[in-house]
């Protein structure tokens, strides 16, 4: 059971990839041609932090951070935070990143040994994608009453910058891995 | 603990205790969000604007906090507006408006850091679970105090590739930044170990004595100690 | 007095031998430790307070092992990093120094007075509720050596604490150094910080090539590096 403890080390891990994560968003966002959308660079931090840190630190990381934004600090993109963007549109995403970095944590040990960019950018591709999405339409539909359907339609403009950045999670993953094997050394117990 | 400087004692809302406003935030923000009927949804919008008011918080300040949302706004109002009626999408459209609204009137009313204790308080009967709230409050301080740190890395990191033609280049700006994350916590994780020489429950005699005659040394100004003159 | 020491350490990383056999025995006021880059100092530092167990060999502080007593050696033996950045770690400048002390079940007002009284010693008084991230550097090395100084250790080890700092500043940090009541081992690139130290070893390749007097030593070590 002790591994359910954080140790001194976890815990600022933990809140360093939640400062990780508030930092990203000074990032200039990714512009996508052809549709216009500009995607900030932030839910790279839930891709990062669970493939890097694994699911437990990956997840509490994120954690914090949407501790951080719901106490009122102004980390998301654009300078947003306080308790409001929860119940906003977009409030389900912001959740569901903890549920994402978790999930991404737990398959980036499950295939650690064997990992490459492509395994890599699958676990990030489920995680911050099938999984936050569904977090995250399920709760964008039911705030503004559009059906599912519709409202998926409606969200997956920001797909491509997303698998754009899953990309980008699973090559700067890989290249850590090589110096700073951090899920190897503890969470494979 | 208290600062000097407490805007945050200005009037009732204010003072309140931040458990208790986001206990009723939970129940008033859910209640809110089963609302369909778009005469209630009206009062619970002029409810929480009349809070506004009562916090002493002007009519700009709540529109400021819709502000950032409010092209999302605009666009479901188009959008259900051609679908149901418009009559349904200003509807809805209030209602999300008044809940991100009565939402932010506890962050703007809350010390941050009474909401982390709050937090830490709501945490204690977790315990059972392993959740140990001191850890909690230790990851919030300490994200509390870096963030500013990496966000001065990022920055130097932009400009500095920016300077090199990458600066549109996510992989040149992230990877620097991850690295640097992780050496700094290596070095965080060392300064933590070698600033904590005291187990919890811990009192050695030593350091009681040595506490002691520093009282003694500061109310005795006349005394020489060496650590006294140091001051000057 | 503290006295530290160190037998026969040897300090492997993974393939690497980043020490080889040091013996020495520490209880002068002032020690400093110079030598090349790479050369060991830092990881023969961090041996003195237990943040690195010696694979081979024993680091005593007092006759105590800093393999088995890391605490308690923690208590005697103070540690101040290169960069105060990452040693301060609370957001204001008093739950920073006040650290030190969680786990010791001090009443508050006994804590609020060690933690104003070291505050004020560095000037920082006027500090107190600060966020630490907006200090000057200079600022910012001073509130970490009041974080280490409340603790009342007998002994600091400072690993380049003046490498990042402005000439004021470096020399405003030096200047409080020389002025501790405490035993003072200093790991340092800048000679002229240990002007009045009574020894000075020089570390080469993970070895001990000189140990003296500090004119001795230095001049022994500028004459290694031409
Ligand atoms: N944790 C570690 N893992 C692997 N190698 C290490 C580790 N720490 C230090 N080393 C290696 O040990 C050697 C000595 O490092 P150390 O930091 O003690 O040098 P130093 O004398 O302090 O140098 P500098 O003047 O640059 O600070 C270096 O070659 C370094 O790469
Ligand atoms: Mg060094």
């Amino acid at each position: 059971m002790q591994g359910q403890q954080s140790s001194t080390r976890d815990i600022v891990y933990i809140a360093l990839f939640a400062g990780l994560t508030a930092a990203l968003s000074l990032f200039p966002p990714i512009t996508i041609p052809a549709i216009g959308v500009p995607i900030s660079a932030q839910s790279l931090g839930p891709m990062l932090a669970g493939s890097i840190l694994g699911a437990r630190r990956g997840g509490l990381a994120l954690l914090l951070f949407v501790g951080l934004v719901a106490v009122g600090l102004p980390l998301l993109s654009g300078g947003r935070g306080g308790l409001g963007v929860f119940f906003g549109p977009s409030g389900g995403y912001i959740i569901g990143w903890v549920v994402a970095a978790y999930v991404i944590g737990l398959l980036h040990e499950w295939g650690w040994r064997r990992l490459n960019v492509v395994s890599s950018f699958i676990y990030c591709v489920i995680g911050a994608i099938i999984v936050l999405y569904a977090i995250g339409i399920t709760w964008t539909s039911f705030v503004v009453d559009l059906s599912l359907l519709k409202t998926a339609m409606a969200s997956s403009l920001f797909v491509i910058g997303d698998v754009i950045k899953a990309g980008v999670a699973a090559a700067i993953a890989v290249s850590v891995k090589r110096s700073y094997p951090i899920i190897q050394k503890t969470a494979v117990a | 603990m208290t600062r000097p400087r407490d805007p945050f004692a200005s009037t009732l809302i204010h003072r309140l205790p931040a458990g208790l406003k986001l206990g009723v935030l939970a129940v008033a923000g859910t209640g809110v969000l089963y609302l369909d009927d778009w005469r209630l949804i009206a009062l619970a919008m002029v409810v929480t604007l009349a809070l506004y008011r009562f916090a002493g918080l002007s009519m700009r300040q709540a529109y400021l906090q819709l502000k950032p949302m409010q092209w999302i706004l605009a666009l479901l109002f188009v959008a259900q507006g051609f679908m149901l009626s418009w009559g349904m999408a200003a509807a809805i459209v209030l209602r999300v408006a008044a809940l991100v609204l009565l939402a932010m009137l506890v962050t703007l009313t809350t010390r941050t850091d009474a909401l982390i204790a709050a937090v830490e308080r709501a945490l204690g009967p977790l315990r059972r679970f392993g959740v140990n709230p001191a850890k909690v409050g230790l990851a919030f301080s300490l994200a509390l105090r870096f963030i500013p740190v990496i966000g001065a890395q990022a920055q130097e990191i932009r400009d500095a590739q920016r300077a090199r033609g990458l600066g549109a280049n996510p992989i040149a700006l992230a990877l620097p930044l991850v690295l640097r994350t992780l050496r700094m916590a290596s070095d965080v994780a060392d300064a933590i170990e070698a600033r904590s020489p005291y187990d919890d429950d811990e009192l050695p005699p030593r350091f009681v004595e040595k506490a002691k005659s520093t009282q003694s040394r500061t109310t005795c100004k006349d005394n020489k100690a060496p650590l006294e003159t140091s001051s000057t | 007095m503290t006295t530290i020491e160190v037998r026969d350490v040897h300090q492997q990383f993974e393939t690497f031998e980043a020490l080889k056999g040091i013996d020495l025995t520490l209880n002068e006021k002032r020690i400093g430790i110079v030598g090349s880059n790479g050369s060991g100092k830092s990881t023969f530092a961090r041996l003195l307070n237990g943040l690195l167990v010696p694979t081979r060999g024993e680091v005593l502080v007092d006759g105590l092992d800093t393999a088995k007593n890391g605490k308690a050696v923690r208590r005697k033996v103070g540690f101040v990093f290169q960069n105060p950045d990452n040693q301060i770690v609370f957001p204001i400048v008093e739950e920073d120094v006040a650290f030190g002390l969680k786990g010791l079940k001090l009443p508050a007002a006994q804590r609020d007075a060690l933690v104003e009284e070291v505050l004020d010693r560095y000037g920082l008084g006027a500090f107190r509720y600060h966020p630490s991230h907006a200090l000057s550097g200079g600022q910012k090395q001073l509130l970490a050596l009041a974080g280490v100084l409340v603790t009342r250790p007998d002994c600091i080890v400072f690993d380049e604490p003046t490498t990042l700092l402005d000439l004021r500043n470096a020399r405003k940090v030096s200047r409080v150094i020389s002025e501790l009541e405490e035993t003072v081992i200093i790991v340092t690139h800048d000679l002229k910080l240990l002007e009045n130290f009574e020894r000075v070893i020089v570390f080469d390749q993970g070895k001990v090539i000189a140990d003296d007097e500090p004119s001795r030593a230095l001049s022994h070590y500028v004459e290694r590096m031409q």
